[in-house]
């Protein structure tokens, strides 16, 4: 119980770092710490005590396994987290081309 | 990149490759699967970009190339979906699914794994270029420090030729 | 044959790079095709309907194991609001995209956009509409940056921020949801949730869904990136914006998640009343001191998604009908406001309504449209904004909601001056410079804003059989709610 509420912290500061910091670059840093509290998150809801990762083996007979569900949509998670870092960058990248500059604050020309 | 590093890569990359594509084609068996051999993969050409530089990494494999292999990837996975079709449902696994823990088993999960690879290799492949094609924009009367608020690339980061 | 209406649009996505490299005008003719088939099949889908439900089971795995699709009346509408629009989208953008340099890349993006949005309302599996909702917000951020000017890539850093703290607030309630009741399908989901309640972890749940997609459709407070980021994106785009990715990705995926999986009470009730509430005054009122076009049918597009959030929070069956019906026509209306404003940049180059003037006698098909759908979003009888307005007013009334009925009137009052206003200036006045180079805009734009219009008229005219044939069916399995379970299961 305790391992998801401090994955809810850690999604917390994510949040809070995405939306409260002023540079971009943290921006970004942000967003990719909130996605790997989720993911952490969904993990941790297949986790099963005293179970074994859920690979078959032709030696033997396992009778418990995690939850392999959440990590196949975890993996799923994480590339759509990857294709969103990737836009959120080149983004970046280009408004630093035309603004000169990575501050929030100066990048307000769209106003009312 | 100094010559220990350049001679180093050459060998380093083949292996690379070697075992991203052991990943893809165990996907099945063991964990790992497309998107994470295509990830190797790509990173083994960003390997040849970061020993030798941009232009000897696009002599091996154009932009232009990399753009119709990533195509290739997603239509080979459309099209073995739609194989499915002929079996009733879309999707559906139709090949024969042979013994337990061998290779060349459960159907079409191994043509998806490899269209996969296809499309992330390159993808994450023209990623890069894209991101690297970038300048920081260096003027003559304009300098780092003269942001007043400090948040700004440090000196550090330029690069591209002096005017 | 459901999956073909996710086949089509990623096939065509996969297949224009390499058609742009061969021909030049190769991809348009390959997204055409792509967008008029998806209509033709929308059509068919309400043939389709006629003889009962219908499931569809992606490769042969039977629910709760497997992913399946599903076509039911509320899909239906929403089929042929995203391919209508999509469709007419696309045939606009043959000329339009004249003034971007690379249509290869626009017309994959759209294409992909197109994809998801066809998924997320036919995918009968809670995380399969994630995937697609996220395909969809992908490709609308890289569309809102298309221009790759400066304005248009800080409005799309805004909504990229924005949309991706929505997805991450949708993605922990899907997780929550998933550790209480191990299944993914949402009739099962549903029935679970029946068996074993857990009134706490469904409320927090609620609260998490809500948020998320309230923040994704432009529901005050979480409006924010809406004004940035219509305006900013190419005119096409910002009708597919604001006419299709808001309903869908919000109002639709919200009516899906509470009614039909955890159910609908007062409390959930009363949120989207007050939501919508605040939505349709604020927004009308941010919207009054405008003087950029498309700014302003972005604040106005935030006061009509309240109009809808308001007639389905109300929950009864004339609210939801109403409330449907309002989403049908403000797709229509919308989306041809946006493609007039587009025709009116692409003869003129300026947004602004106070140096336009005088476009009436230069460019006669845009300014009659524009005169259509103004009336249209106004309320004026006959044209289909009127019947949809009445409905959710005399709904308001009917279940006691005296503060919505009244703010409704109020709003379509003030909307309806706003909207003169925009006539008057942009295109009734005296021209300050008589510029004599101001063409009409070319054919195919033309042919996409008149089907529109013609659209808005024919519905507003013959409503009543439209009503039953599709706004019905829709209601009727919003107001089935978790009764759904029992028509996908047969349980």
């Amino acid at each position: 119980m305790s391992l998801y509420v401090l994955c809810f912290i850690l999604f917390a500061i994510g949040i809070y770092c995405l939306l409260v910091k002023k540079n971009l670059v943290k921006k970004v840093v942000g967003l990719g710490i909130a996605e790997y509290a989720i993911n952490l998150f969904f993990i941790l809801l297949g986790y099963r005590p005293g179970a074994e990762a859920p690979i078959l083996d032709p030696n033997r007979v396992i009778t418990d396994f995690v939850d392999p569900l959440p990590q196949a949509l975890i993996l799923t998670s994480i590339v759509i987290g990857l294709g969103v870092t990737a836009l959120m960058v080149a983004i970046v990248v280009r408004l630093y081309e035309k603004y000169k500059t990575f501050d929030i604050d100066e990048i307000r020309r769209l106003r009312g | 990149m100094s010559l220990i590093v350049k001679r180093i890569t050459r060998i380093t990359v083949s292996l690379i490759f070697l075992f991203g594509v052991y990943i893809v084609m165990h996907g099945h068996l063991t964990p790992g699967g497309g998107f994470a051999g295509g990830v190797i993969i790509a990173l083994s050409f960003i390997h040849l970009v970061l020993a030798f530089g941009k232009e000897e990494a696009l002599k091996r494999l154009k932009e232009s190339t990399v753009s119709i292999v990533e195509s290739i990837g997603g239509l080979m996975f459309l099209g073995i979906a739609l194989l499915g079709l002929f079996g009733g449902y879309f999707f559906l696994n139709i090949l024969a699914k042979g013994k337990p823990f061998h290779l060349f088993s459960s159907g079409i999960i191994i043509l998806c794994n490899i269209a996969i690879f296809l499309k992330v290799g390159a993808g994450l492949f023209a990623i890069f270029i894209a991101l690297a094609v970038f300048r920081m924009p260096v003027s003559d009367n304009e300098e780092a420090g003269s942001n007043p608020k400090g948040i700004g690339p440090e000196d550090t980061f330029k690069r591209g030729p002096k005017k | 044959m459901l999956p073909i209406f996710v086949i089509i649009p990623l096939g065509c996505a996969f297949l224009m790079p390499i058609a742009g490299k061969l021909r030049q005008g190769f991809c348009q003719v390959l997204a055409n095709i792509c967008g008029l088939s998806l209509l033709f099949f929308s059509l068919n889908s309400i043939h389709w309907l006629k003889s009962g439900l219908k499931i569809y089971y992606l490769g042969g795995w039977q629910p709760p194991f497997g992913i399946c699709m599903v076509l039911d009346g509320l899909t239906v509408l929403m089929l042929l609001v995203v391919n209508i629009i999509g469709s007419m989208s696309l045939l606009y953008s043959v000329d339009y995209i004249r003034k971007f340099t690379s249509p290869a890349f626009y017309y994959t993006l759209f294409c992909l956009l197109l994809a998801g949005l066809n998924g997320m309302v036919i995918s009968g599996d809670l995380f399969n509409l994630f995937v697609f909702l996220e395909i969809t917000s992908i490709a609308s951020y890289s569309l809102v940056a298309f221009g790759t000017e400066a304005e248009e890539l800080e409005a799309a850093f805004k909504y990229l921020v924005l949309g991706s703290v929505a997805s991450s607030l949708i993605l922990l309630a899907i997780g929550m949801l998933l550790g209480h009741v191990s299944t993914l399908n949402m009739a099962d989901i549903s029935r679970s949730l029946s068996n074993s309640a857990a009134p706490d972890l469904v409320f927090y749940c609620l609260a998490l869904f809500i948020a998320g997609f309230a923040l994704k459709s432009g529901l005050v407070p979480f409006h924010a990136w809406l004004a940035d980021a219509h305006p900013a994106a190419p005119a096409p785009m910002s009708a597919m914006l604001s006419g299709v990715v808001i309903k869908t990705m919000g109002v639709y995926a919200l009516c899906r998640v509470i009614f039909n999986i955890i159910g609908f009470n007062s409390a959930v009730s009363s949120v989207l009343t007050w939501l919508g509430i605040i939505s349709m005054a604020i927004g009308v009122l941010l919207a009054i001191g405008q003087w950029d076009f498309k700014r302003l049918l972005a604040y106005h597009s935030i006061s009509q998604i309240g109009y809808v959030v308001f007639g389905i929070g109300l929950g009864t069956p004339l609210g939801i009908a109403g409330g449907l019906f309002h989403l049908f026509n403000h797709s229509l209306f919308k989306s041809l406001l946006f493609l007039n404003s587009g025709s009116v940049e692409f003869s003129t180059a300026t947004r602004r309504l106070d140096k336009l003037g005088g476009l009436s006698s230069q460019m006669p098909v845009t300014s009659a449209t524009s005169l259509v759908a103004s009336l249209s979003i106004a309320g004026i009888p006959p044209l289909c904004g009127f019947w949809s307005k009445l409905l959710i007013i005399i709904a308001a009334f009917q279940a006691n909601n005296f503060i919505g009925g009244w703010v409704c009137i109020a709003v379509a009052m003030v909307t309806l001056a706003s909207f003169l206003k925009v006539q008057k200036y942009a295109f009734n006045r005296k021209a300050k410079e008589v510029s004599s180079n101001i063409k009409e805009v070319p054919f195919f734009m033309l042919l996409a804003m008149v089907v529109l219009a013609i659209l808005c008229i024919a519905i507003g005219l013959w409503f009543w059989p439209f009503m039953e044939l599709v706004i019905t069916p829709a209601a009727n399995v919003l107001l089935e709610g978790t009764n759904y379970a029992k028509s996908i299961l047969g349980v």
